[in-house]
């Protein structure tokens, strides 16, 4: 998919006065977070969890080699097959061959975030196939040719009168004068032009949350039954995987899962947990014929033992994205690419590159809360700000910010000179706010002032009341 | 095919490669043996105390918790009380009398013939099935959670493609935590063996991708119903 990161700015500008978008991310804003604290609050181990979950990954991750070559062997036995792809390309094109060897011409899909990575739909439907997506949200962003905004609710930039209008653009087989007032009958309609599609599938492709190394097995977990209906009822099922999602043992992974759907949407559990190994057994009457699975790892090998390692712990439960005041005033499209978010604004600069996706480590206020509510406990504050000296280091920060970051660089080592400065500059701020305790338009600072008032100073420095003994 | 297949054996190895590459993997015979330990005898991490309770209170949490995600459950003394449960379930709820099951011996062993008003079919299911009936491997009560094993016995199509799915499960295979069915299930399969699918089910299918408004019957069951059997 286009990389639009570079335009970050603009889209976070159009994305602010986009009303649609303002009006469906207000319903997410409070949802979400509320959710996740009253499952937190049901589960007194939830923090320590936490902690093991951390300490399984990074475990997982120091002997990563050596339980692929487990994973491997015990798939190989199941009767499946390993796919190693190195670069988006390699795994778009495996995948390609697999579906061309069984002349598909309808392939179905879960949902997939390693999918959206490699652009895999454009891929086989240049090659003359259909591709049906069948999580819901997925099924209704593929309608309005957009891509996803959000890693779990791909579809939480929209309203449901947008969803209506796209059902009624696409769904010209049903009546028009069709009653879709109620979110149950846009759900009833998208079930049943969907079922026929889990029949008539010759591939059906899922992603997968985790593999387990100790079975063979990869597993998806979801709440539709779409990537279910996806891998049980095609000849051929592929499973398409990058090489972070590894856990040594089953109870490893349930661990994970214990933290995974409390994280993101407040679930005790989620809907439908799958454990898949293999293709069908030789006395079983329904399962794919062929199992596949393509490991993709498109920079992740390289992220091993480089100060961006702890991002590999993450399980795209979402909640960073769900608790980040930035992606609450500008919703997942402005990021510009696959991973929005805090996860996106560390993810991407490595997927992409930090000249790509500069501006998105920039994004965030650190206010820290991403880190707080992180199942995996991965200090995303920390690795933006590794981005952002990288980014330096590099000479990709703009001109204005390098003498500004100077400029405060040269006062910062003169203590007496910053002291000084600092005491004119809160009068002066005192003088431009003409007693009234705030100040509504201040040059250089314009982008502030613009959309509300910067709060005038009380009367001393943070130092001077220090020094007075005044501050408590 | 042989392009892209030896692509993907080059891919391996540079792979391999990158990672011996950055990880730190000092003593490599330690390292090994790790791997070998944890996968050959995998280790408990902490377990919630949630569900380390009297087996009877499991019952009741495995009860709660799935109810409070929208299936129905009943609870029946005998496996002879199975077949008139379902029935007077099928009626109250307006459903077809023709339910869908595997060749599991437990379920086929029921007294059917009892009951005249259900038409019971055998085999994995068919988009016109309307309700099937299956039965669980386990039921873990810490977060009402089901387990199903894919097979002839209880086919994987059952639990996705009616609309009502039916779960018997036997009071004696309600257990507290995901771990005590991974024991059961080593115990059953061999191992480190998996049968073909691993179902864990919490309700019927559910979507909030509209305004996240929750939404029964998304793709999968609009209605999941258990029945607990005292004596199975």
């Amino acid at each position: 998919m286009e990389i639009r990161s570079p335009q970050f700015k603009n889209n976070a500008r159009e994305a602010l006065v986009d009303e649609n978008l303002q009006s469906a991310l207000g319903k997410m804003r409070t949802g979400f977070t509320s959710k996740r604290a009253e499952a937190r609050a049901r589960l007194p181990e939830f923090d320590d969890l936490r902690d093991q979950a951390r300490d399984i990954k990074d475990h997982t991750l120091a002997h990563l080699d050596l339980y692929y070559e487990a994973y491997e062997e015990k798939v190989t036995a199941a009767g499946g097959h390993v796919h190693w792809a190195r670069t988006a390309g390699d795994a778009r094109d495996i995948i390609l061959q697999i579906c061309q060897d069984e002349n598909a011409k309808l392939v179905t899909k879960g949902k997939s975030m390693i999918a959206e990575e490699v652009a895999l739909n454009d891929h086989l439907e240049e090659a003359g196939m259909e591709v049906a997506e069948t999580d819901l949200g997925e099924y209704i962003i593929q309608l309005r040719q957009e891509p996803p905004s959000h890693i779990i609710a791909p579809a939480v930039h929209l309203t449901r009168s947008q969803v209506e209008k796209s059902f009624r653009k696409s769904h010209t087989h049903l009546a028009d004068d069709r009653n879709l007032d109620e979110v149950s009958s846009l759900v009833n309609e998208a079930r049943q032009v969907l079922r026929q599609k889990y029949i008539d599938a010759d591939v059906g492709i899922t992603g997968a949350n985790f593999l387990i190394a100790e079975t063979g097995t990869s597993i998806i977990v979801t709440n539709e039954g779409n990537g279910d209906l996806t891998q049980t009822l095609p000849r051929v099922h592929i499973v398409l995987t990058s090489l972070e999602k590894m856990v040594p043992t089953l109870e490893d992974v349930s661990t994970i899962l214990r933290v995974l759907a409390r994280s993101a949407t407040g679930q005790e559990f989620s809907t439908y947990t799958t454990l898949s190994t293999g293709p069908r057994r030789e006395d079983d009457p329904d399962g794919p014929e062929e199992y596949h699975v393509v490991v993709l790892d498109n920079g992740r090998s390289a992220m091993i033992g480089s100060e961006f390692q702890d991002m590999l712990r993450c399980i795209r439960c979402g909640a960073c994205i769900n608790h980040c005041p930035v992606y609450h005033a500008i919703g997942g499209h402005s990021y510009g690419w696959v991973y929005p978010g805090p996860m996106g604004s560390v993810l991407t600069p490595t997927l992409v590159g930090i000249d790509k996706a500069g501006h998105l480590p920039n994004a965030s206020t650190f206010c820290g809360r991403c880190e707080a509510v992180c199942p995996m406990r991965i200090p995303l504050p920390k690795m933006m700000r590794h981005w952002r000296e990288r980014e330096f280091e590099r000479h990709l920060t703009p001109k204005l910010s390098r003498t500004a970051l100077g400029f405060w660089a040269f006062l910062a080592k003169r203590p007496a000179l910053y002291h000084l400065s600092n005491s004119v500059l809160v009068r002066l701020l005192r003088v431009l706010a003409f007693g009234r305790g705030a100040i509504g338009s201040l040059p250089l600072a314009s982008g502030w002032t613009r959309h509300r008032d910067l709060p005038a100073p009380e009367r001393n420095t943070f130092q001077e009341l220090w020094r007075s003994g005044g501050y408590e | 095919m042989n392009d892209v297949r030896n692509k993907s054996i080059a891919a391996r190895s540079e792979i391999f490669s990158d990672l011996k590459r950055n990880l730190d993997i000092g003593d490599e015979k330690a390292r090994e043996k790790r791997v070998r330990e944890r996968l050959s005898n995998p280790p408990r991490n902490l377990i919630p105390e949630r569900a380390n309770i009297p087996h009877s209170e499991q019952i009741a949490l495995f009860r709660e918790q799935i109810e409070a995600v929208s299936a129905t459950v009943e609870q029946v003394a005998a496996a002879a009380d199975v077949p008139a449960a379902l029935a007077s379930f099928l009626r109250d709820n307006n459903l077809p009398s023709r339910l869908r099951l595997g060749s599991d011996e437990a379920l086929n062993a029921l007294p059917w013939n009892k009951t005249p008003n259900v038409d019971v079919q055998t085999g994995r299911a068919v988009p016109e099935d309307a309700v099937s009936l299956s039965r669980a491997f386990k039921a873990v009560a810490e977060t009402g959670t089901l387990i199903l094993l894919s097979g002839a016995d209880n086919p994987t199509t059952l639990n996705f493609l009616p609309d009502t799915h039916i779960v018997v499960v036997s009071a004696k295979d309600v257990v507290g935590t995901y771990e005590e069915a991974w024991t059961h299930l080593r115990e059953t399969q061999g191992k480190g063996s998996m049968p073909r699918a691993l179902n864990m089910i919490s309700g019927p299918s559910r979507t909030a991708d509209v305004e996240q408004t929750i939404q029964l019957g998304a793709h999968g069951p609009r209605q999941q119903h258990i029945i607990i059997v005292d004596d199975l």
